[in-house]
């Protein structure tokens, strides 16, 4: 690949991507940078201040909402994770069967169906269940969390399992180790890694989810995004804002870790 | 003692069924080290699975000591493996892993200890005990590999191409290592390599496979001395393939006439050969240059190649066949023979074996 095509040397190469660059992220630095505005503005600058910070920080909404949204992802993450190693195994670790790409493509399926058609059809779904039992508790935003976080938490582990040397596994096997011994003392070691990157990924897809949360959410069973859409069709504050980056420094340290994770040891 | 019997193994995938093991039989006896040798695709590898258990024969039976393995998970197979990739657990330490296989049969954790203690010093690895196995040469990872899969003291060790990632060197030193664990433990090692030499060096018996069958089975002297066809003449060794007339055979001796109409006594095949054409082989170092008793077969000098430690001698045969001869050299000596010079090659009685094919 030494004299071959090389997109760096193109004309507009370095433009093109500055360009991409900046519309990514100019609006993201402007965003972090008026949260610490001092007056009421998202567009004036009139000073540096923590005042938004402190006045979310003391906004009892946006505690309660905070408070559920990391209840919501935290079991979500928990459900998600479970089921993707499960589901990981079972589609790395089975040889072929029929039907294969079937499961596959039904594990993957919040990934294809647009959000919007998941969301209408769990509303009504949920409907039923609630005219039905009565319960209007937080379960329904889990159970709906977990669902569409599951292909985002498999991935990774089902990546890190294909890069495992099945050896290792067959090795353990052959020194008498039980199918379940074999995966506490071997298989589940190495596949850590995955696994919290998984979760991690998980986790962050839950916190930021708007539109599923939107149509499942009973009433006063805001998440943080949700508040915020709330918040947006009223006064607009710096308040946003600040809520906004502190998910995102949150989503960021999470994706740092899940990058550090995913990285294979050499 | 292992029975393997009419074993055979029928792939069936997406694409043709593809037969790994044809109606494979053979019998591996107590303590012995019995090598399975074969270019690769011949079925070696699968029937060593087919030992340990990561493979499901398609028919026959795999016994140890009279019971039937097949029917048995690998974790319940008295037997250990030695992987090709060595396959040592990356997480743990080099102790760690070779106190892996007692601790799945839950022995008491003294016996652990001193089963460890007493296998890393088999293997001379005690100083690297609390090592990770990544923090160690390749060499090394051998020899935890061997003591991991000997610590539990199985009944038959498989070992799979142990040596085809080490250096020359290495390699020659493992060979001895190797024979000298297998007379010390006692264990018998079923042991998988496409390597001739390394099969000839160690083995107490040797099943030289082709096509996902056993082609011959002997001891490494009787299979290089007296290949009983043409696959393993070929395989093993160089080997110098006459065509002749076979004019009659009694016990081990058959009486035939070579291309220059000349006849002499060689080997017989084992297993009787019908009076005709047949395959003489004759292995280069076996016939000579120097006259003497015996077949004379002449020629002219086409080549001479220095090898060092001998020389070869590549003769074109009255009659067309090209023999290829191998001498050793003699200090201060040179050979006397030089290239398009009338020679003679000489087969000495006795030597050459008939080829059943």
């Amino acid at each position: 690949m030494a004299k071959g095509f090389d997109i760096r040397r193109q004309t507009g190469f370095a433009t093109i991507a500055m360009a991409c660059f900046v519309i990514l992220y100019l609006p993201i630095v402007l965003l972090v940078v008026y949260s610490f505005n001092a007056g009421t503005s998202v567009a004036i600058w009139e000073g540096f201040s923590w005042r938004w910070y402190v006045s979310a920080w003391d906004n009892d909404q946006v505690q309660a909402a905070t408070v559920r949204s990391l209840v919501i992802a935290f079991w979500a993450t928990l459900i998600a994770t479970t089921c993707a190693v499960l589901a990981a195994l079972a589609t790395t670790r089975q040889g072929s069967f029929r039907g294969y790409t079937l499961i596959f493509a039904m594990i993957n399926q919040p990934l294809m169906v647009p959000e919007i058609v998941t969301a209408v059809a769990l509303l009504i779904f949920f409907a039923m269940i609630k005219v039905a039992t009565g319960y209007t508790g937080l379960f329904y935003l889990i159970i709906a969390h977990s669902a569409f976080c599951l292909p985002f938490a498999y991935m990774p582990i089902r990546a890190r399992l294909q890069g495992m040397d099945l050896s290792l596994e067959h090795a353990a096997m052959d020194l008498y180790g039980t199918p379940w011994r074999v995966f506490r003392r071997v298989t589940l070691p190495q596949l850590w890694p995955g696994i919290l990157a998984g979760a991690m990924l998980a986790f962050v897809i839950s916190l930021d989810d708007v539109v599923i949360t939107e149509f499942v959410k009973s009433a006063g069973q805001d998440t943080l995004p949700t508040y915020m859409l709330g918040q947006l069709r009223r006064v607009v504050t710096p308040e946003v804002n600040a809520i906004s980056t502190a998910l995102l420094a949150i989503s960021v340290v999470m994706v740092m870790g899940f990058f550090f994770l995913s990285r294979t040891k050499k | 003692m292992i029975e393997i019997a009419n074993v055979s193994k029928i792939f069936t995938g997406r694409g043709a069924p593809f037969t790994a093991l044809d109606d494979v039989s053979v019998t591996i006896r107590e303590n012995e080290f019995f090598t399975l040798l074969g270019p690769s695709g011949c079925g070696k590898t699968t029937l060593l699975r087919v030992i340990a258990g990561f493979i499901d024969p398609t028919h026959g039976a795999v016994k140890l000591e009279g019971q039937d393995l097949v029917k048995l998970p690998p974790y319940r197979r008295p037997v250990n493996t030695v992987f090709q990739s060595y396959a040592l657990f990356p997480h743990m330490t080099v102790a760690q892993n070779i106190a892996f296989g007692l601790e799945m049969l839950d022995k008491p954790s003294a016996e652990i200890k001193a089963t460890v203690d007493q296998m890393l010093e088999l293997v001379r690895m005690t100083p690297m005990a609390d090592r990770k196995t990544s923090e160690i040469s390749g060499g090394q990872q051998q020899r935890v590999a061997l003591a991991r899969a000997l610590a539990p003291r199985p009944k038959v060790l498989l070992l799979d191409e142990p040596l085809s990632a080490l250096d020359f060197k290495l390699r020659k030193d493992m060979q001895l290592e190797l024979k000298r664990l297998q007379s010390e433990t006692g264990i018998t090692f079923v042991f998988v390599t496409h390597d001739q030499e390394e099969a000839l060096t160690m083995s107490d018996r040797i099943a030289v496979m082709n096509a996902g069958d056993i082609r011959q089975i002997g001891g490494p002297r009787d299979i290089y001395d007296h290949p009983a066809e043409r696959f393993v003449a070929d395989f093993i060794g160089d080997t110098n393939f006459l065509e002749v007339e076979l004019l009659a055979t009694e016990g081990e001796t058959a009486r035939i006439r070579l291309p220059s109409g000349v006849e002499t006594e060689v080997r017989a095949p084992r297993d009787g050969v019908a009076p005709g054409p047949v395959t003489l082989a004759v292995r280069p170092e076996h016939a000579s240059l120097s006259g003497g008793d015996g077949a004379a077969l002449p020629g002219t000098l086409a080549n001479v190649v220095y090898f060092g430690t001998d020389t070869h001698f590549h003769v074109d045969l009255d009659g067309g066949a090209r023999f290829v001869l191998r001498q050793q050299n003699q200090p201060g000596t040179a050979q006397g023979w030089s290239v398009g010079d009338a020679v003679t090659v000489t087969l000495a009685p006795g030597v050459g074996q008939v080829l059943r094919d």
